[in-house]
């Protein structure tokens, strides 16, 4: 019992760092209707930047510094790669992103180097006791700020002005765009929540381990929680990244006794089998719209 | 037709397989080059143009896919893969430390890693048929996750991580092609064989796209409801045209190792996906030569940053200095990605249809 919440709890909180990246994935796609494929780089920027000012400002401060630092970066990048190509089909714009990814992701290497960078969190691996559980702080300061975080974005969706004009853009771009709503700032805005969303998760991924070139992949994972929860549902991409670290989680501890034919590591690759069983019975994800077909 | 040679005058014309006269002379003529700049090179330059060559066949089966029937895959790592490991086991040796079954004949193992790799495709297409657009495109890059799993476990078939197994071995009629023989040196044939395959692959595929399925595959893209509308069956073409693709890839996986002999379960990554896309994307969707050139590019591409160093001294040749080779490859991709869908979406092709219609109407080419 003590294990299965120790692995749960350790779900919970890599799964609250992939539900960020996968808002991230989401906020773009409901306005822009394109993945951003550089959201690994901006992830991995994020927590470099903080690994550099957390020596000079302390790591309280580095944090939001960065992720407004990385968010300023990705509405550059929105501004000059990704405005030209409104109107192009959005996998040529997909692809794009591959390619802003790999530029990114190669200069922000040249800042790590070759040895593994640390953030300067607090936490560290120092564990605390929680209902008589003993699990790493780290994955508590994790899921709550992640409970935060949310909070605060759905709170801003649903009340605040420009909240309200980034759902109308994301119902239609046309009919917003005739109520006099700028789509075009709405498309930087999300880019830079995505971004700062990002360097948030990356800090979290370097957390306990420190930064290193290989980093990035841990944000590909937030990609089965986007299809898992729908490409076009804030609800779905918190619940597909959480459903993705429990099950990752669980795998982990259990699948070693239950099924070793499958492998050591097959945790790493649990989410993708989840999502393509999820896909087979609801090919739209659980909580994604279903596209109108008609002609 | 007399003396118009670059207007069409019948619609069989217009389907054609080389449909004008000058494309007829300049394929011709392209085709004896090739044929005869082994005997001018050296043979490194040999080994990577065949190696071009390979990763040609493997992009027009992703064209087929993504360029004619628009189903986006990332997933074509995985079918490369399967290709390259059934090639490797049926053409092994059946004593060795890896499985093999010991049937070197090239023509039987290189159409086996086809057609295992078209099956599998046909497997994974209920789940492709049933999605659109970007969903596809995560879920086939989700099979390269779980490939590249199933391939680091499976270490009697495929060496394992950091060890891996022999590559194919290229045997025609009882004659070892990777070694030289009496009249050519062995990248001199590996280079023919390549091309003579390259060639076979690229006139089935263009007699594929200019047939019934093509005009299918190209309703399918354009627009899928409208095609259900007039009669085209949706989950045979997407199944088809995802078979097909896994067909080709197949084919080019089992050959892309034969060069270098050797390869690990680590060659079959995101990466290579990427490479595949960046191929049919900088070439040209939707176009054979397209997928030729851009293959050939992208293959050519390291050898051409490499050189740079001596061109540019801030660039350093080895992984130490500010800026190195390997960082420019790689910021090179990305950037070419990046620029030509922003400045010439059509890819090389479309470059190259730019300077035919500048001379054609020369000299009021404005």
């Amino acid at each position: 019992m003590t294990e299965f919440l120790q692995s749960l709890i350790r779900g919970l909180g890599s799964g609250s760092i992939y539900a960020l990246l996968a808002l991230g994935f989401v906020i773009i796609y409901k306005s822009t209707r394109v993945i951003s494929f550089a959201q690994p780089a901006f992830m991995l920027a994020g927590a470099v930047l903080v690994s550099y000012l957390a020596a000079e400002v302390g790591f309280f401060a580095a944090v939001p510094i960065a992720a407004v630092l990385i968010a300023v970066l990705a509405l550059g990048v929105e501004r000059t790669v990704l405005r030209p190509m409104i109107g192009k089909p959005v996998f040529v714009v997909a692809i794009i992103t591959i390619g802003v990814d790999v530029v990114v992701r190669v200069v922000t290497n040249a800042f790590i180097g070759l040895d593994v960078r640390q953030v300067g969190d607090p936490w560290g691996l120092s564990t605390a006791t929680l209902l008589g559980v003993e699990v790493q702080q780290r994955y508590l300061v994790m899921f709550g700020t992640t409970v935060v975080v949310v909070a605060v974005l759905f709170a801003f969706f649903r009340f605040s002005r420009v909240g309200l004009a980034m759902r109308a853009v994301a119902y239609d771009q046309e009919v917003a765009l005739a109520q006099g709503i700028s789509v075009g700032s709405v498309f930087a805005l999300s880019w830079a929540i995505a971004g700062g969303l990002a360097a948030l998760a990356g800090v979290f991924v370097a957390t306990g381990a420190g930064v290193d070139q290989q980093l990035w992949v841990i944000a590909l994972k937030a990609l089965p929680a986007i299809i898992l929860g729908g490409l076009d549902s804030l609800g779905g991409a918190v619940v597909g990244g959480l459903a993705v670290g429990v099950v990752e989680s669980l795998v982990g501890t259990y699948q070693g006794d239950v099924a070793p034919w499958l492998g050591p590591n097959f945790a790493l690759v649990a989410p993708y089998v989840l999502m393509l069983v999820v896909l087979l019975v609801r090919p739209y994800g659980l909580f994604g719209s279903k596209e109108v077909e008609r002609l | 037709m007399k003396g118009r040679p670059e207007l069409y005058t019948s619609y069989a014309q217009d389907m054609a397989f080389l449909n004008t006269r000058p494309k007829r002379t300049w394929t011709g003529a392209l085709v004896v080059v090739a044929l005869l700049v082994p005997f001018a090179i050296t043979d490194d330059l040999l080994m990577l143009l065949a190696t071009g060559f390979v990763a040609a066949i493997g992009a027009i089966g992703l064209n087929i896919a993504t360029g004619y029937a628009g189903q986006v895959s990332l997933g074509h790592a995985f079918f490369l893969a399967i290709g390259a490991y059934t090639g490797a086991a049926l053409s092994g040796d059946p004593d060795g430390r890896v499985l093999g079954f010991g049937v070197t004949s090239l023509p039987v193992w290189l159409l086996a890693s086809g057609l295992v790799a078209g099956l599998a495709g046909l497997v994974v297409a209920p789940i492709a048929v049933r999605l659109r657009g970007l969903y596809l495109a995560i879920v086939t890059l989700g099979l390269v996750f779980l490939g590249e799993h199933v391939f680091r476990e499976w270490t009697s078939l495929t060496g394992g991580p950091g060890v891996g197994r022999p590559a194919a071995v290229p045997e025609l009629f009882g004659v070892r092609l990777d070694r030289p023989s009496e009249f050519f040196s062995g990248p001199q044939q590996l280079y023919l064989l390549m091309f003579v395959l390259l060639v076979i692959f690229a006139v089935l595929a263009r007699n594929l796209v200019r047939s019934r399925i093509g005009r299918a595959f190209a309703a399918v893209r354009d627009r899928d409801l409208a095609a259900a509308v007039i009669g085209v069956d949706l989950t045979r073409y997407k199944a088809l045209a995802f078979a097909v693709s896994s067909f080709y890839a197949g084919v080019a996986g089992s050959l892309l190792f034969v060069v270098n002999g050797f390869f690990d379960p680590g060659s079959f990554g995101l990466l290579l996906s990427v490479q595949y896309i960046a191929m049919v994307l900088i070439g040209g969707a939707g176009t054979i030569s397209g997928a030729i050139m851009g293959a050939l590019f992208i293959t050519l591409l390291p050898r051409i940053t490499r050189e740079l160093p001596t061109v540019l001294p801030f660039i350093s040749a080895d992984a130490t200095g500010a800026v190195t080779v390997f960082q420019v490859e790689a910021v090179l991709y990305g950037l070419l990605i990046v620029v030509f869908l922003i400045v010439e979406p059509r890819g090389l092709f479309g470059i190259w249809v730019r300077v035919r219609n500048y001379w054609r109407t020369w000299p009021f080419s404005y």
